[in-house]
């Protein structure tokens, strides 16, 4: 017998040969299972993220096996680090190349705040930007904290529906954004 | 030295560096002197750097040039006052080519005016930005600012 865990199915009816759910469970299931990240690190956050990626704390054990250095195929966006005003339009042309569904994170005070750069170089927060789902916090954060993010965002794509990313309400959040 | 005599002021040396004062006119011939006489060989521009003393009349703002001779490694460091009125300087990037790049900090962050720069535009802050920050010339808390409302700041 293999030692190795496998997720629980979700909900549904079980009988002989058959196995019915919703696909949004399933859909979300797959896709929280398999998120791409696309790291997007700037300073010491980044440096902690290198941590979580290693073995001892090994993030491809959610999953996140594969990080992605094209915005085309990462299905989430990690900000981790001091995001200067110059570098802002950067940030967003990688938001604007990512397909949908997409997730961000803002790792750390700078990514979500601006941190402790209260100056007129650096953007105070990458959500004036683009929209946000997880804020970890922390100056840097622990890779444990990290980890915990991307749990929040593995429980959001298990969660979401399928037609969130067409409803009027998710259009309007990113017409706020110009997107 | 005795090759400038009067143009060279306020001759020092702290910390064992030398250090002296010129104008802006005479930087020019004084850099390229250093440069090319076989003695000397100041070869090397290790920094350009801006300064604004805003209650220093007539001197409010400044150039500082960083040379470095590596054959007699000596160090040298040359200041040049100018007035707020007219903050403009020749450019040093014909002697030297690393003070392109200098020279276009300098004018992003004091609005110092190198006259013959080939390029001069901002290098480090955003290009629609339309004030030169370093200047010791706003205040220290923006009442205005819009960028960070977050109620824990108290904005």
């Amino acid at each position: 017998m293999s030692e190795i865990k496998t997720v629980d199915s979700p909900e549904g009816f079980e009988g002989s040969g058959f196995f019915a759910t919703s696909l949004d469970k399933v859909i979300g299931l797959a896709r929280s299972h398999s998120l791409w990240p696309l790291p997007f690190a700037t300073s010491c956050c980044g440096i902690e993220f290198m941590a979580t990626m290693g073995s001892h704390y090994d993030i491809s054990r959610f999953g996140s096996e594969r990080p992605s250095f094209s915005p085309r195929q990462a299905d989430l966006l990690m900000v981790m680090g001091t995001i200067a005003k110059k570098m802002g339009p950067i940030v967003k042309q990688v938001y604007l190349q990512m397909a949908e569904p997409r997730w961000v994170i803002a790792v750390g005070a700078c990514a979500s705040s601006g941190g402790v750069f209260d100056t007129y170089s650096v953007l105070q927060g990458i959500d004036r930007i683009i929209p946000v789902d997880v804020y970890v916090p922390g100056c840097p954060p622990r890779p444990e904290q990290i980890l915990d993010g991307l749990i929040q965002i593995q429980h959001m794509a298990k969660n979401e529906p399928l037609r969130r990313r067409e409803d009027p309400e998710y259009k309007a959040l990113l017409k706020s954004y110009n997107i | 030295m005795s090759h400038f005599g009067p143009k060279i002021t306020e001759l020092e040396e702290p910390f064992g560096l030398l250090t002296f004062s010129a104008s802006a006119e005479d930087i020019i011939p004084i850099l390229e002197y250093l440069n090319q006489n076989d003695r000397l060989r100041f070869k090397f521009l290790t920094d350009i750097a801006g300064i604004h003393f805003p209650d220093s009349k007539g001197k409010e703002f400044g150039v500082i040039y960083h040379l470095h001779g590596f054959e007699n490694a000596v160090r040298l460091r040359i200041k040049v006052y100018l007035p707020k009125e007219k903050p403009e300087i020749p450019t040093a990037s014909k002697l030297y080519a690393s003070a392109n790049w200098m020279e276009r900090e300098t004018f992003d962050f004091y609005g110092i005016k190198f006259i013959g720069h080939p390029n001069l535009t901002r290098i480090l802050n955003m290009d629609d930005m339309d004030y030169h920050p370093m200047r010791k010339e706003y205040p220290l808390e923006d009442g205005t600012r819009e960028d960070k409302i977050d109620a824990l700041f108290g904005r």
